[in-house]
């Protein structure tokens, strides 16, 4: 069939002209398409240009390795070990359960931290690595790597984990890291990237905190391509960081060793002192802990024990504890009254056992007096009423200025953690910080380390230090940098006359070496390491009990401060024993070993010993020997 | 040239017909397609699966769907007008009850090698109906409310169906090339005054009823709007497309990244880059220069329908060309608006290039009928 058009020329016009406007709109259309697109693409290209690679290129820190501690031989405190983690991607492990329930049976996982992963799981893309197991052994890591094919999904990987080898022995100096808590990021205005790096570690405590900026390093960068779901695509460059400083401590392994290990139990803390520079050679606080618990992440079970120990583990004894002095702080006494020629040296005083100040009686802790006493005398056989003599002659304010010249009221950044300043206490500070009039009886029991008088271990030993070279040695810690060696502090003449510093000395030998010093039952032998020291007994109660009859907590402080050798001194050693009794009983022979094993280099010849002690004493050498093997091989087997 | 000189002599016929075909159309057609389909190899990382090689078979399917049908005498097409439009009308009410429905909202039916969504071929049907309706009516009844009433129920009977599947996109382009075709037959001026004023007073009262009992919009499509009004609200929810999509675009600058340098693209921060969005990822990698270069494409195509429809006499086959040159416009000026931030998203492809069997095969067919309407016009 053919059709027949029927066409007008009304019909005709009307499309052409309709179609015409219609034609017209249509590319007027289309050419408001191009203008959109020109101002899209090239008015606002070079925003829109930037806001692409913002969405493509993420850039991923690369955490730097942290620099390492070591001791003042190199022998290392803290280092980096590699530490495995197992991770699983739920995309790659078709079954998720079956691929874990075929883990589990090769490796022990942890029930609370495998649902922790699991549930993190659902939540993350499914191309996400998540850490299912972490910190396992390196043959758990081979056993996963070896059963590859029958766990899709899984794999081992590593990273590298702050590891302190010797355990106990330097967990309050060094301190330890720890994971980047919501308070370590609140401490800064603007926290550095780097900190937001997952398992990145600073350091918490100790050197470890103090030195936080130089042993972290630098971070490195890489920069990822990703797409739109955040899977990494590819890596498009990278700056390898730099790592932290090394950092080397002027402490002697060995010997902080040995005191930790001669501390055994107690609840005692040592410092050990090299003269010529200041050097700490050893800073041991006792009982101490395992900073390696604290980089896992301590368990509330063992942190509840490490907090409730009586014995305080957690304590920088050294440094953060301040005690009174006990009689060691009678040199100071002694100085100060020389100084001030209130006194000669062989000007004596009569001890009657006690001596009567206004109504109040103080007592000499020897209830029958000593009779007559001269400066030498008094300090060997540690007088009380010779000093309540003395200062009352002197006065507090030169005797508190003498403490601080022989380096007490100071805190030393020697970079550990809590250091405390200890206490000083003059007119004035009584007078702003108490509010009342200082009175002739605070002077009478700061002469011989009672009352307000309070100071660290750490300044007994400065103390000493100085006493013995007349010298104002301050403590160093943290020997070189990088390297660099770190310049020690002070050194400068006190200009305290000679002559007085000569009758402390002889005081001071004379306890360690008289029959009837104090410190005589810890006496050297033979003529090449002989000590010169003073013990010092704090009183933890205000009443004169026997510390046998009560409780440990209530007993009194034994503390023993000495420098060795006597004639020509070269270290410095401060004791403080808490709840230990008597200083001379307990301190001393403390004292004495520690010196004397700083003095060898090792174990001492028995022969220095007084003949009855020798037996004791090598059975003491064969058990420390014996203990230190033991740690030596629990450590090459764990390594 | 009057009407009784259209003579069966001047009209070619049997395999003559194939010189007669419009080649420089199919010529620009083909153009379009490579384009779709090195963008669907772009998209896809490089390679022809899973996009670009079923595009080309379809595409050569279409080809051949455009010969046969242009082969047909276009009388022939005429008559048959008000049973494709009945037919599709059928199967638009079937798929409502027994149709799949998939991403979006399209309902198809599964032919195995094709999967026909009526709201597609509807398209067509309408505008044929549509031209043989104005072809048939007395001109001067055109504007008569009573003929124009009809015209206006064949439009919207099917929009119905489109708008509850839901596809608000396909309904939108119904409505909009529907009404247009009524315009260029003929209908008085006020009748779409009317509307457009009803229109704007409709869109008011849509706005209204949100958050009402009565909500005429589904929330996602109240959303979209939201979105396209200000994509920022919600960058990461329903503002990301748009705003990822517009990142794209900007980003290839004037020569754009490269071939398959599209990091947007590629690196799937675009959505829908296969089919909605596929334009983005042009611009992105062949800049302001390819996203033009394919706009003139487009234009072409549309001018061609434009001076063929206005040089055949024939009233059915001028406003056919015109509708299906329309229909035409109206899918990559909607798709382009919407992938530039210009529209909301309503979810209409990119003519010839979106990844999509239905809308090609159907959009092939339309210009075969153009090419019929150019072959049998009268000489």
């Amino acid at each position: 069939m053919r059709r027949i058009p029927r066409e007008t020329a009304e019909s005709s016009r009307r499309i052409t002209r309709r179609g015409l406007i219609l034609g017209g709109a249509q590319l007027g259309f289309a050419g408001a398409l191009a203008l959109r697109m020109r101002q899209l693409q090239v008015d606002q290209a070079d925003e829109f240009r930037l806001l692409a690679e913002e969405n493509r290129i993420n850039i991923r820190l690369i955490p730097p390795a942290r620099g390492r501690i070591f001791d003042r031989e190199g022998r290392v405190i803290a280092e980096n070990a590699p530490a495995y983690r197992i991770t699983m991607v739920r995309e790659d492990a078709d079954n998720v359960e079956e691929v874990i329930a075929r883990l589990s049976q090769l490796i022990e996982l942890d029930e609370g931290e495998l649902n922790r992963a699991l549930a993190e799981m659902d939540r993350s893309p499914p191309f996400l690595p998540i850490t299912i197991a972490d910190r396992v052994s390196w043959e758990a890591v081979s056993r996963v790597a070896v059963n590859a094919p029958a766990l899709p999904g899984v794999s081992p990987e590593v990273g590298l984990s702050r590891i302190y080898p010797s355990k106990e022995l330097f967990a309050h100096v060094a301190g330890y890291v720890g994971p980047v808590s919501d308070r370590d990021l609140a401490a800064y205005e603007d926290p550095p990237p780097l900190l937001r790096i997952p398992r990145f570690q600073i350091g918490k405590v100790g050197i470890e905190a103090k030195y936080e900026q130089q042993l972290r390093g630098e971070a490195g960068a890489k920069r990822v391509e990703v797409n739109a779901v955040g899977r990494v695509m590819r890596e498009i460059d990278r700056r390898e960081g730099e790592a932290g400083n090394d950092l080397q401590l002027t402490i002697d392994a060995s010997l902080q060793e040995y005191v930790q290990a001669r501390l055994g139990e107690e609840s005692a803390s040592v410092v050990v002192m090299d003269l010529e520079k200041g050097d700490l050679l050893a800073v041991a606080s006792a009982p101490s802990y395992d900073p390696n618990k604290f980089v896992r992440g301590i368990s509330v079970a063992d942190y509840g024990e490490l907090r409730d120990n009586n014995h305080r583990p957690l304590a920088s004894k050294t440094v953060q504890d301040a005690y009174p002095p006990g009689s060691t702080f009678k040199v100071v006494t002694a100085l100060a009254a020389l100084e001030a020629g209130v006194v000669g040296p062989e000007e004596t005083v009569w001890c009657p056992g006690y001596l009567k100040v206004g109504t109040r009686q103080f007592r000499c802790w020897k209830r029958g007096g000593h009779g007559h006493l001269n400066m030498e005398g008094s300090l060997r056989e540690s007088c009380d009423v010779y000093y309540y003599d003395l200062a009352l002659k002197v006065g507090i304010d030169k005797i508190a200025d003498m403490a601080r010249r022989l380096g007490l009221g100071t805190a030393y950044d020697i970079g550990m953690s809590a250091v405390t300043r200890g206490l000083v206490p003059d007119k004035d500070w009584k007078r702003s910080e108490r509010g009342e009039e200082w009175r002739i009886g605070d002077t009478v029991n700061a002469s011989i380390g009672q009352g307000y008088v309070l100071t660290s271990p750490l300044q007994l030993a400065v103390m000493t230090a100085r006493v013995a070279t007349g010298r104002s040695i301050s403590p160093r810690l943290v020997k070189s940098l990088n390297g660099v060696e770190t310049p020690s502090q002070g050194g400068e003449d006190l200009g305290i006359k000679p002559e007085h510093l000569r009758q402390i000395w002889k005081g001071m030998y004379a306890v360690s070496n008289d029959r009837r010093g104090t410190g005589y039952g810890s006496r050297v032998i033979g003529d090449d390491m002989r000590i010169a020291g003073k013990s010092g007994t704090a009183q933890v109660l205000n009443r004169v009990v026997r510390n046998e009859d009560v409780d440990w907590e209530e007993r009194d402080h034994a503390l023993f401060i000495t420098f060795a050798p006597a004639d020509n001194p070269s270290i410095a050693v401060s004791v403080v024993v808490e709840h230990g009794g008597g200083g001379s009983s307990v301190a001393g022979p403390i004292a004495r070993d520690v010196a004397l094993q700083a003095l060898y280099g090792g174990a001492p010849p028995v022969e220095v010993y007084p003949t009855k002690d020798r037996d004791r004493i090598s059975a003491q050498q064969e058990r420390l020997e014996r203990e230190r093997l033991e740690r030596e091989a629990a450590q090459r087997t764990r390594a | 040239m009057s009407y009784l000189e259209y003579t069966v002599k001047s009209v070619p016929s049997g395999w003559r017909k194939v010189l007669y075909l419009n080649w420089p159309l199919v010529l620009l057609l083909s153009a379009v397609a490579c384009v779709g389909f090195l963008m669907l190899y772009s998209v896809a990382g490089g390679t022809f699966q899973p996009w670009a090689e079923p595009q080309m078979r379809r595409y050569v399917l279409g080809l051949a769907a455009m010969f046969m049908v242009a082969m047909v005498p276009i009388w022939f097409w005429r008559n048959m007008a008000l049973l494709a439009y009945l037919g599709t009308f059928a199967l638009l009410i079937f798929v409502e009850f027994f149709g799949s429905v998939g991403m979006g909202a399209q309902r198809w039916i599964d032919l195995g090698f094709i999967r026909l969504q009526p709201s597609e071929l509807m398209k067509i049907a309408m505008i044929m109906l549509l031209a043989a309706y104005y072809d048939w009516l007395p001109l001067r009844k055109t504007s008569h409310p009573f003929w124009v009433l009809v015209p206006v129920l064949i439009i919207l009977a099917p929009t119905a169906f489109v708008l509850i599947q839901p596809d608000l996109g396909t309904a939108l382009l119904l409505v909009m090339a529907g009404g247009l075709l009524m315009f260029v037959a003929g209908v008085h001026w006020a009748y779409f005054a009317t509307v457009i004023a009803a229109g704007v007073g409709g869109i008011y009262t849509v706005f209204l009823s949100r958050g009402t009992e009565w909500q005429l919009l589904k929330d996602y499509q109240f959303r979209r709007i939201d979105t396209f009004l200000d994509p920022s609200s919600d960058p990461l929810g329903a503002g990301y497309h748009i705003t990822q999509a517009k990142i794209a675009m900007g980003s290839g600058g004037w020569t754009g990244k490269g071939f398959m340098q599209g990091t947007q693209s590629r690196l799937n921060f675009l959505p829908e880059k296969h089919t909605d969005f596929i334009f983005n990822t042009l611009a992105e990698e062949f800049g302001f220069i390819g996203g033009v270069s394919l706009l003139i494409l487009y234009v072409l195509v549309l001018l061609f329908c434009i001076f063929s429809a206005l040089q055949n006499r024939d009233r059915f086959s001028s406003l056919l060309t015109l509708g299906i040159g329309l229909t035409f416009f109206l899918f990559f000026a909607v798709n382009m608006s919407m992938v530039m931030g210009l529209a909301p998203v309503v979810g209409v492809p990119l003519p010839l290039v979106s990844y999509g069997g239905s809308a090609m095969l159907v959009l092939m067919v339309a210009f075969g009928l153009v090419q019929s309407a150019h072959i049998h016009r009268p000489r």
